[in-house]
């Protein structure tokens, strides 16, 4: 190996060093947890594929799994195409824009506890506006009601999240060259052969980035959710990152939460991957 | 691109807006009011939440906290992220893109799957409630966002820059800090950006590896949540002070956040 081959080494070192400490260490901690017995935290015994079986033949943990995904199909109908919409329809420049962005981004970052906390508040009887709006209308406000439950916490992350795939989008579109525009305004196309073309075709790659990013994070969400519903009425909003942490570290079952985290991060890797190729063959087109 | 304005984003932004209008409106209420009947401004304005957060070691503490762990991820991730992509850029060895994959994968697990190692790797280093070991276990999921932002920038600069800067002599701390640091400020601005918000909204991993000296005020506003139920004014307080860091953050970004993720060379 010749000196030079050793120089993207150097430069990756410190971040490497960074991703074993914070990432790959722990992750084999969960793998030595899910193969194990433990009984008082600290002396294990080797079980094998036990804690799988147990997990994968449990009804909590699969129920667990389709609300999740149920939530995560929903949260992606939502905002993909509301965000691609509101991307479109925002001034490409100007102190508008400036202002539309900055606007936008506030629920970003708004830590998970206010976001949870707000939306109990927003939903609670007697105090909340949702509720008060709701009962203008003459309906009642019911957090007993597993459908209104979900439509509060779908509607809670939407505005919190939304916004990522608008700055995403419109990232994208700004990308445009203009050149793109003047042809179709010669050619007369209408604007949705404008959006259908040329805006969507470009669009594709920040696209994928956004749903990979929502579908991830969505399908693991855990504090909003826990502090608006405490995952009920019954079970009807117990997540599967609940599941996990109940198991985890709450029954402080180390091996059926580690096998549980296994699966999960085996979930992640097949839809990372699906991305990733979906991704790649696109930039090879274009290279 | 036609220049037609558009209500939709001004109906839309004011939706988004509701929500926060009405926490900064609880935050001044009184909790008798909160209580009472729907009012849209607050009728009894005070100032006493805010008082009593910042009259409380443990609450405004809380704040600084959290800065401190975000802003030292933040150093750390960005930090190591720019010379990891800056190889990722330019050089081309064995099994890159794997590694770039490994990492993005990274990115996309919860946190919930890596708190139970988290927690019993820092009690056994003695590391519990300290701000480092939130800053370390944020940085599985930023470290990788920073390289796949930081790359995208770094692959806009043409080549030659690092050429015609090799013949002009400069060494690569220089060129670094000369000349590629400069040229791609925005795309640090941004990934800075990126790290500073998922760290600053990070629940589970913060509140669960700390205790007292460095419990970021999300933990304080549970603990709080839990013993005085009924304190729904000066929840809203903390939360309105929750939100202010990355208000004063966006402004700074503005101008860049629209340039987010543009998509490098690897992929």
């Amino acid at each position: 190996m010749t000196s030079r081959a050793l120089v993207p080494f150097g430069l990756l070192f410190p971040a490497l060093l960074v991703m074993v400490l914070s990432g790959v260490i722990p992750a084999a901690f969960v793998a030595f947890y899910s193969v194990h017995d433990t009984f008082s935290g600290n002396s294990f015994v080797w079980v094998g594929a036990e804690w799988y079986v147990s997990v994968l033949s449990s009804r909590e943990f699969w129920w667990a799994f389709a609300r999740s995904l149920g939530f995560s199909a929903l949260v992606l109908a939502v905002e993909v195409p509301l965000g691609i919409y509101i991307a479109l329809r925002l001034p490409p420049a100007g102190p508008l824009a400036a202002i539309y962005i900055v606007l936008l981004a506030i629920p970003l970052l708004a830590p998970a506890i206010v976001v949870g906390y707000l939306w109990k508040v927003l939903s609670t009887p007697g105090i909340g506006l949702l509720s008060g709006l709701a009962g203008i209308f003459g309906l009642s406000y019911d957090m007993n009601n597993p459908v209104v439950v979900w439509a509060t916490l779908l509607l809670m992350d939407a505005w919190h999240w939304t916004s990522l795939v608008v700055l995403l989008c419109y990232a994208g579109l700004r990308a445009i060259p203009d050149a793109y525009y003047q042809a179709a305004r010669i050619d007369g196309a209408s604007p949705w052969a404008v959006f259908r073309h040329i805006q969507l075709p470009k669009l594709r790659l920040v696209l994928l980035i956004a749903i990979l990013l929502r579908l991830m994070d969505s399908f693991m969400i855990y504090a909003e959710a826990y502090v608006v519903t405490r995952g009920g009425p019954g079970v009807s909003t117990t997540f599967l990152s609940h599941e996990l942490i109940q198991t985890a570290t709450i029954q402080f079952d180390l091996g059926e939460g580690g096998a549980m985290a296994i699966i999960y991060l085996g979930i992640v890797l097949a839809v990372s991957w699906t991305f990733f190729t979906l991704i790649v063959p696109r930039r090879r087109g274009l290279a | 691109m036609t220049l037609k304005f558009s209500p939709a984003p001004l109906v839309y932004v004011a939706l988004l807006m509701t929500p926060v209008y009405w926490l900064v409106v609880m935050s001044f209420k009184t909790n008798a009011e909160i209580g009472g009947q729907l009012t849209f401004y607050p009728h009894d304005f005070t100032f006493q939440n805010y008082a009593a957060i910042f009259g409380d070691r443990d609450w405004y503490m809380g704040y600084v906290n959290a800065v401190i762990y975000v802003m030292m991820n933040v150093i750390i991730s960005v930090g190591v992220a720019l010379p990891a992509a800056y190889a990722f850029s330019r050089h081309d060895f064995f099994g890159q893109r794997a590694l770039f994959f490994s990492l993005l994968m990274f990115r996309m697990l919860a946190p919930a799957i890596l708190l139970a190692p988290f927690v019993q790797i820092f009690s056994d280093l003695g590391m519990i409630d300290t701000h480092i070991a939130v800053a370390i276990a944020h940085c599985f999921f930023n470290v990788p966002l920073a390289i796949w932002i930081l790359e995208g920038f770094i692959s806009s600069v043409p080549r030659e820059m690092d050429e015609s800067a090799r013949i002009d002599g400069y060494g690569f701390a220089g060129f670094m800090s000369r000349i590629l640091i400069p040229q791609i400020a925005p795309g640090i601005a941004v990934a800075a950006f990126f790290c500073f918000m998922f760290s600053w909204i990070e629940y589970m991993l913060a509140n669960a590896l700390t205790t007292i000296d460095a419990k970021p005020i999300a933990g304080i506003m549970t603990r709080a949540a839990g013993v005085l139920a009924g304190d729904v004014a000066m929840l809203s307080a903390a939360s309105v002070l929750g939100l202010l860091p990355g208000i004063v953050l966006i402004i700074f970004v503005r101008k860049y956040l629209a340039t987010g993720f543009s998509m490098g060379r690897v992929i």
